[in-house]
């Protein structure tokens, strides 16, 4: 057994975020180090690589006034920890779970790895629970069910924050009544983005049942690898322990990802794609998975992760390797966003792979899933014809070419687009679905079946021609 | 038991000293935890190199390494179907009893249930000759499948001394004895990097049925052939891979997640023993194994989890079945290979990869095959892989690589995934080499079968270079022999290529319909193109009223629906001779 708590004098080198430290005996790998700068300052830390003498220590405040003598480093013995209550709910910390609002730790001999555990497969339990959130595009398009993780893609300048906060406000579920606890947790970003949430949560009186985690742009760089990990740990114990249904809401993993290149430099490790790591998959896998729900288990874990796209290439690795393993994706669409829709939801790079059990008979109506694939098939249509209609001239298209074109702008106009504050059922935003659709001539629509379409596409034509 | 002692611990890769004794590829247990890892270098010294499978957070330089003297290998006996694994062969149920939801590292338990009872058939008597291939015994595994005990490939010939009766035994109990007293129970044990013998390999001549028509009539692989499915994310890699675990008719399905969504896996567990295989009546997970290697798990047991997959898979191959294994995704491996080779700093190829990526690909791929048996049965493994190239780009190192060393290329297009064309599998790019060493066994389904799907295969490369030119000047400004192939093209993709895998009837064609369609589709283009060339109207055969029909046959007419069929025919073909009889 090593002496708890042995405290080493000096460092052999510093770089970037790293301190390598030579000397020291009995150190696991992984294992939490709090750093004492020349001035007093504590920062913690954790090892990366660990031989019988020395060790590699990644130092989550920063390296910024640590010097190669004065610097003191003192081994804790285990992996990085943070306490888990219900009484966190409520309250702000920091990425490392420390309290933010002058207020005392919370009261809890729980402290919980941040790493976290992989579920096992055989334990997990299929999301199938539909999420109403109001707004149509999702909805209707790209269903959110209890348990998902369902990112959204954005760019600078577009409206994701309004849009996560509008779901959060109106995220519901058609048979059951019961409230989301939030999970905020946002890296890298500017205090008034923190704020923007803070009055979006006070306003909607749910204040209360969020916790939040901020390590803001001016927070040391590596702190942000732990705030999601700090965040998802508190939402797994709420959600798993205690039963509680959890909508994580992390922002912005761009600047995450970016803290995670900027640690694989210093270590000078061979990089992959534009510089990110090799294994940033695996490392965004680690906490994107901690979503679901369990067998037996009352709980789930809804995850909505929100990133910029740089700019706005969906091929970034960042949205690449986050649409590979996430349960879809919100893309928003700049173009849209000029042309003033919002929410601007892309229509086709979007996608939620969890919808099909989400949606359809005894879960939110029949006919769902194939208008949902019509009004994507004709969609994708407009998109082709539009770019026709810039070489030939609209007037040169076909008839029904034509009526395509105006499906498009209504779909836009009045399915995609919304009220920050529209609030739209399930029912209303699949009335409307059909009201576009009827737009098109009947031969056009093969996706949907005869019967819905007697049911609902003749129908509405016979009540219009009886007025 | 050598030991060793830890000198360095960085991820899952660990450095050990005083391991002289250590073989290349050795299993050894590393720390107070007994942690499994492989060695997968040695070096002068007595230095090794291992390779952690389970997290090493807390490990530490000083604590001790135990070898095992044995190489990574599966247990192979009864039990093996129904069951969902790690990478390592660990059983997922087990462990979840064991250590609750979460997965708590240095767990072990037996891979097979040894407390089990399984009703024992001898087929060899005392006398008999015994070596290897030969077959001493068969249990009714599943009541679809009959497992028989094979003598190991390393048996050294002898004969059989004494075997037990027919009964119900359990466990490690002995079962045969040699007369050099060797051994035979229910297990083997068999290491996942070493291909299983056969005698020989045959030409591929048979498809491996998938139910999916875009496969099947245009992109068929053989039993024994090896695909990839590349595609960007949300192309529908892993649900084509689940269309064909469900439907092929391969009689085992090895399914991996390799790298990939937990969900997914559970979907898989919780849908499969609901289904029911068509050809035998019987649930679906029946004759089916799961191997979860998720994207949250251990790197390094990701790196195993397909050698583990296709050695389970060679196991019933060599029993004289045809399993069909997929792999989901092979990116995930391959970049679980490039991290590992990047811990031990060696000196990377392409994007980072390992200079030895192509040879593990082809080590991979090349144990799919159409075998005779060391029994001289007739078996296979025919290999499915998924690809997940960085962007959709399928310039990358991977797809690059894995197209070298199978011979199915279902490409997956972006574009369709978009318009919610399913499957994406674009008529483009994708390609089959085995089509024509398959298309005789079509041939005595429908003699004119291989014409019809090249007819229509023509339409569908036509319209392509046409879409090119309508683009600039409209398609109304196309001559109306040209506007048919739009027409007819746009029919192929929705009638027949277009396939929806959520719709009750649509799901899985069999044969027998799949022909029929192509027929129907196929004499339907000739004649249109015939009429047209005579002068008929485009918009004749536009109001054409069973049009609608014929787009909605796929999800309308059941697959042994041999009425609706021929009524539909006789409706599509009266039409057309309508419109022929006004033009005289
Ligand atoms: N054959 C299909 N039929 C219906 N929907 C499909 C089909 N293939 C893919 N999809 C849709 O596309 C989504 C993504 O497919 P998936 O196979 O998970 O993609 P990938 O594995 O390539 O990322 C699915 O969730 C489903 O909604
Ligand atoms: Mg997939």
């Amino acid at each position: 057994m090593k002496v708890a708590g042995l405290e080493y004098r000096g460092v052999s080198s510093i770089d970037g975020p790293l301190v390598f430290i030579d000397n020291i005996r009995d150190i696991a790998y992984d294992e939490l180090v709090e750093i004492t700068t020349p001035t007093g300052d504590v920062r913690l830390g954790q090892v990366l690589d660990v031989t019988a003498s020395a060790a590699v220590v990644q130092v989550f405040g920063g390296t910024v006034g640590l010097s190669q003598e004065k610097t003191k480093a003192r081994f804790l013995g285990s992996a990085l920890k943070i306490p888990v209550s219900k009484d966190m709910l409520g309250r702000v910390f920091d990425g490392l779970g420390r309290p933010k609002d002058g207020l005392p730790e919370p009261l809890t001999a729980d402290r919980r790895d941040v790493n976290g555990m992989p579920v096992n497969p055989y334990s997990r339990e299929y999301p199938r629970d539909f999420i109403q959130t109001g707004i149509s595009s999702i909805d209707l398009m790209n269903t959110l069910v209890r348990g998902q993780k369902l990112p959204i893609f954005s760019g600078n300048g577009l409206p994701h924050n309004r849009m996560a906060a509008q779901i959060a406000r109106q995220a519901k579920l058609l048979s059951e009544e019961v409230e989301f606890s939030i999970v905020f947790a946002a890296m890298g970003v500017k205090y008034d983005v923190a704020r923007f949430f803070i009055d979006s949560f006070e306003r909607s009186g749910v204040l209360h049942n969020v916790a939040m985690f901020l390590s803001l742009a001016d927070d040391p760089s590596a702190e942000r690898l732990v705030t999601p990990r700090s965040a998802l740990t508190l939402a797994e114990y709420l959600a798993f322990d205690l039963g509680m249904h959890v909508l994580v809401i992390i922002t912005d993993m761009s600047n995450y990802c970016e803290a995670l290149r900027e640690i694989a430099t210093a270590r000078g490790e061979i990089p992959s794609r534009k510089g990110y790591p090799g294994y940033l998959y695996s490392d965004l896998a680690s906490m994107y998975e901690r979503a679901g729900r369990l067998r037996g288990g009352a709980g789930s874990i809804t995850q909505m992760p929100i990133l910029t796209m740089p700019s706005d290439d969906i091929s970034h690795p960042i949205p690449d390797l986050t649409g590979y393993i996430t349960e879809g994706q919100i893309v928003l669409e700049r173009d849209m966003h000029q042309r003033g829709i919002y929410p601007p939801v892309a229509g086709l790079p979007s996608l939620s792979r969890l919808m099909k059990d989400g949606i359809g008979k005894g879960r939110t109506r029949d006919d769902h899933p194939r208008v949902a694939s019509q009004l994507f098939a004709a969609y994708s249509k407009v998109k082709d014809i539009r770019s026709l209609a810039s070489v030939i001239g609209e007037e040169e298209l076909s008839p029904v070419d034509k009526l395509y074109l105006k499906f498009g702008a209504e779909f836009e106009n009045k399915v995609v687009s919304q009220g920050e504050f529209e609030d739209r059922p399930i029912q209303r935003t699949l009335e409307i679905g059909w009201e576009v659709l009827k737009i098109l001539p009947r031969s056009e629509l093969l996706r949907v079946s005869e019967e819905e379409l007697a049911k609902y596409y003749d129908e509405a034509v016979t009540i219009k021609s009886k007025k | 038991m050598n030991e060793g002692i830890i000198t360095r611990v960085n991820g899952p890769i660990v450095e050990a000293r005083n391991m002289e004794r250590a073989g290349m590829l050795e299993v050894v247990e590393v720390g107070t935890e007994h942690l499994i890892g492989e060695v997968i270098r040695v070096r002068r010294g007595g230095l090794a190199t291992i390779q952690v499978y389970e997290n090493t957070s807390g490990l530490k330089p000083g604590e001790t390494v135990y070898c095992t003297g044995r190489q990574l290998s599966v247990k192979l006996g009864p039990g093996l179907l129904g069951t969902i694994y790690d990478g390592i062969q660990r059983p997922l149920d087990r462990i979840a009893e064991l250590s609750g939801a979460m997965i708590r590292r240095g767990e072990k338990t037996e891979p097979l249930d040894m407390s089990k009872k399984w009703h024992f058939v001898p087929t060899v008597n005392p006398g008999d000759e015994l070596k290897p291939g030969v077959v001493y015994g068969e249990i009714q595994e599943t009541d679809s499948i009959k497992l028989k005990l094979i003598v190991p490939p390393s048996q050294k010939p002898t004969r059989v001394k004494t075997i037990v009766p027919e009964g119900d035994y359990a466990g490690e109990e002995t079962l045969l004895v040699a007369e050099n007293n060797d051994t035979l129970g229910f297990y083997q044990y068999w290491p996942v990097r070493k291909p299983r013998p056969v005698i020989a390999r045959k030409q591929l001549t048979t498809p491996l049925l998938t139910g999916l028509r875009v496969i099947d009539a245009f992109f068929p692989i053989a039993k024994g052939g090896a695909a990839a499915i590349p595609g960007g994310f949300g192309t529908g890699k892993t649900m084509t891979q689940q269309a064909l675990a469900k439907w092929s008719d391969a009689d085992i399905i090895v399914y991996i997640g390799c790298g990939e969504r937990g969900n997914e896996m559970t979907e898989v567990l919780r849908e499969f023993p609901e289904l029911v295989d068509p050809r035998s009546g019987r649930s679906l997970m029946e004759r089916t194994i799961l191997i979860a290697n998720t994207s949250n798990m251990p790197v390094a047991a990701r790196e195993v989890s397909i050698y583990t997959g296709i050695t389970l898979a060679e196991y019933y191959r060599d029993m004289g079945y045809h399993v069909a294994i997929m792999a989901d995704s092979t990116s995930r491996w391959a970049e679980a290979l490039r991290e590992l080779s990047g811990r031990l700093e060696e000196m990377p190829a392409d994007e980072g990869f390992p200079a030895y990526l192509p040879t593990r690909l082809a080590s991979f791929y090349e144990r799919a095959g159409f075998v005779e048996t060391m029994s001289g049965d007739s078996g296979s493994v025919s290999v499915i892989g998924a690809v997940s190239p960085p962007g959709g780009d399928f310039s990358e190192p991977v797809t690059q690589h894995t197209s070298r060393f199978i011979r199915c290329f279902w490409a997956l297009d972006r574009a369709l995934a978009n318009a919610r064309h399913y499957p994406a599998i674009s008529w483009h790019d994708s390609y089959s080499e085995y089509l024509i060493e398959i298309a005789g066994w079509w041939g005595q389904q429908d003699a004119e079968w291989k014409a019809h799907r090249d007819l229509l295969m023509e339409v569908l490369q036509e319209e392509v270079g046409l879409q090119r030119i309508a683009k600039l000047i409209g398609p109304d400004a196309l001559p109306d022999h040209q506007r048919l192939t739009l027409l007819v093209a746009d029919i192929i993709k929705n009638a027949f290529l277009q396939q929806n895998s959520f719709d009750e009837i649509d799901m899985y064609c069999s044969p027998g319909k799949q022909t029929w369609m192509l027929r129907l589709l196929a004499t339907f283009t000739e004649r249109s193109q015939n009429l047209i060339r005579k002068g008929a109207m485009l918009a004749d055969i536009n109001a054409i009223t069973a049009l609608p029909r014929l787009l909605r046959m796929k999800s309308e007419i059941p697959n042994d629906d041999k009425t609706a069929m021929a009524n539909l025919e006789q409706q599509i073909s009266s039409a057309l001779d309508a419109i022929e009889s006004n033009l005289r």
